[in-house]
């Protein structure tokens, strides 16, 4: 789940009128904050750009009152960290946050609470993207999207299945990029030939598996239906759809956990033939357009 | 793998600089990012320090705009340039196609990345 607040962004002041930290508590601070998800800026004076709304947490070692500091629209608050370890002032960070709501990095989130994200979704490169629509008609969960100019857009990409980077092995053009991935060109490595013919490779595998890969879902799901259904051998269906399930997690790239979550038979039709309806019209939008 | 785009547009700006730690999936090496953090905070210079551009691309946040607007040279630490860019555009901050180098920590040593970090605005190759 992804929290769309605006996390509070902070300022470690270090310009007239402060003291700075020394390196390794500066380092030691940075990385705190960072780790627990928060911005943060070294600043040597004022307070510059800071986003509107966003509420600024100023932290100084001043000497004598704190100076004034320029931040966006939104609250400033300054705390005067004189004589702090790092953690009282980390933890003066949480309190000056207060409720709000933020996402939080898995390794943090056991300590600091908050919602966590692994930030996975697909990044479309824009120079490459011949906006053929093919992820939009393939991704079964409303990832994507059309923009007012007709082309594609990665609309929800909190729907994104973590650790799926199908629809980048469907990409005819190698434009889809998962920047969390282990491995390019899908990492967003540069896209040499080889890849490019690599990935048309996946789509005829793709084809090969019956043209339409919810097709061959339907009727693999079907048959073991069928099969569950003359033999009455749950165990038996649950290890013919494990078995081809993990055909396809392997020629596609699919976590089988996704392949486990795909709705029903009748609902992935659904979804897909809404999919396909929404690709076509905006390719001909696009068209016409031109 | 750094990327500079127009790296021969001469500036007289002071670049801003800009780090992202990956802290949300680890998939820069922990020595490289941790040796880059401490160059950069050891050096006392003013820098921005985000615990993930990819969360933030996600919520669309309004400092990745304020950053792509500067006009004065940036210098980003994260990850594969073609995937910063991306993740600035799709994120509704295209990165203007000068005056931006993206160094990579995923491929990069921390040396390197500092060293195009620190050193002064002067033009570097497109791709080493």
């Amino acid at each position: 789940m992804i929290a769309a607040t605006l996390p509070p962004r902070v300022v470690l002041y270090e310009g007239p009128g402060a003291e700075p930290l020394e390196p390794k508590d500066r380092r030691e601070l940075f990385a705190q904050l960072l780790d627990r998800g928060y911005a943060v800026t070294l600043a040597g004076s004022g307070v510059a750009s800071a986003p509107p709304t966003a509420t600024v947490i100023v932290l100084g070692r001043f000497q004598g009152s704190a100076p004034d500091v320029a931040g966006g629209d939104g609250p400033v608050s300054v705390h005067d960290i004189s004589g702090e370890q790092v953690e009282q002032v980390v933890e003066a960070v949480e309190s000056a946050r207060g409720a709000r709501p933020m996402n939080r990095p898995e390794a943090a989130a056991a300590n600091t609470g908050g919602d966590t994200w692994k930030p996975w979704f697909p990044v479309i490169d824009m120079d490459r993207c011949t906006n053929c629509m093919q992820c939009l008609s393939f991704c079964l969960f409303d990832v994507y999207g059309v923009s007012e100019t007709h082309h594609l857009q990665v609309e929800n990409p909190a729907n994104c299945k973590v650790n799926c980077p199908a629809c980048s092995r469907v990409c005819p053009d190698v434009a889809i990029m998962f920047p969390k991935y282990h491995a390019g060109p899908i990492d967003g490595a540069p896209v040499s030939e080889a890849d490019v013919s690599r990935e048309k490779m996946k789509v005829d595998i793709s084809a090969l598996l019956g043209g339409d890969i919810y097709a061959k879902l339907r009727e693999r799901s079907a048959d073991a239906k069928a099969r569950f259904s003359r033999e009455r051998s749950a165990d038996q269906a649950l290890a013919e759809r494990r078995r081809c399930l993990k055909k396809l997690a392997d020629a596609a790239a699919i976590p089988r956990e996704v392949l486990d979550a795909l709705p029903s038979p009748e609902e992935i039709q659904r979804r897909a033939e809404e999919a396909q309806a929404r690709a076509d019209a905006a390719r001909a939008a696009a068209e016409a357009a031109t | 793998m750094t990327d500079t785009a127009d790296s021969t547009t001469p500036s007289h700006k002071q670049p801003r600089l800009l780090y992202c730690r990956c802290a949300y999936a680890q998939v820069i090496p922990a020595d490289v990012k941790d040796a880059v953090l401490a160059g950069l905070t050891e050096s006392g210079e003013a820098f921005e320090a985000v615990p993930d551009l990819c969360e933030m691309a996600a919520r669309r946040d309004p400092q990745l705009a304020q950053l792509a607007a500067e006009t004065s040279p940036l210098k980003i630490a994260a990850c594969w340039p073609r995937a910063v860019r991306g993740l600035f555009t799709q994120a509704g901050a295209t990165l203007p196609k000068t005056g931006v180098t993206v160094h990579n920590m995923r491929t990069d040593s921390a040396e390197d990345v500092l060293a195009g970090m620190q050193t002064a605005d002067q033009p570097t190759p497109e791709e080493t």
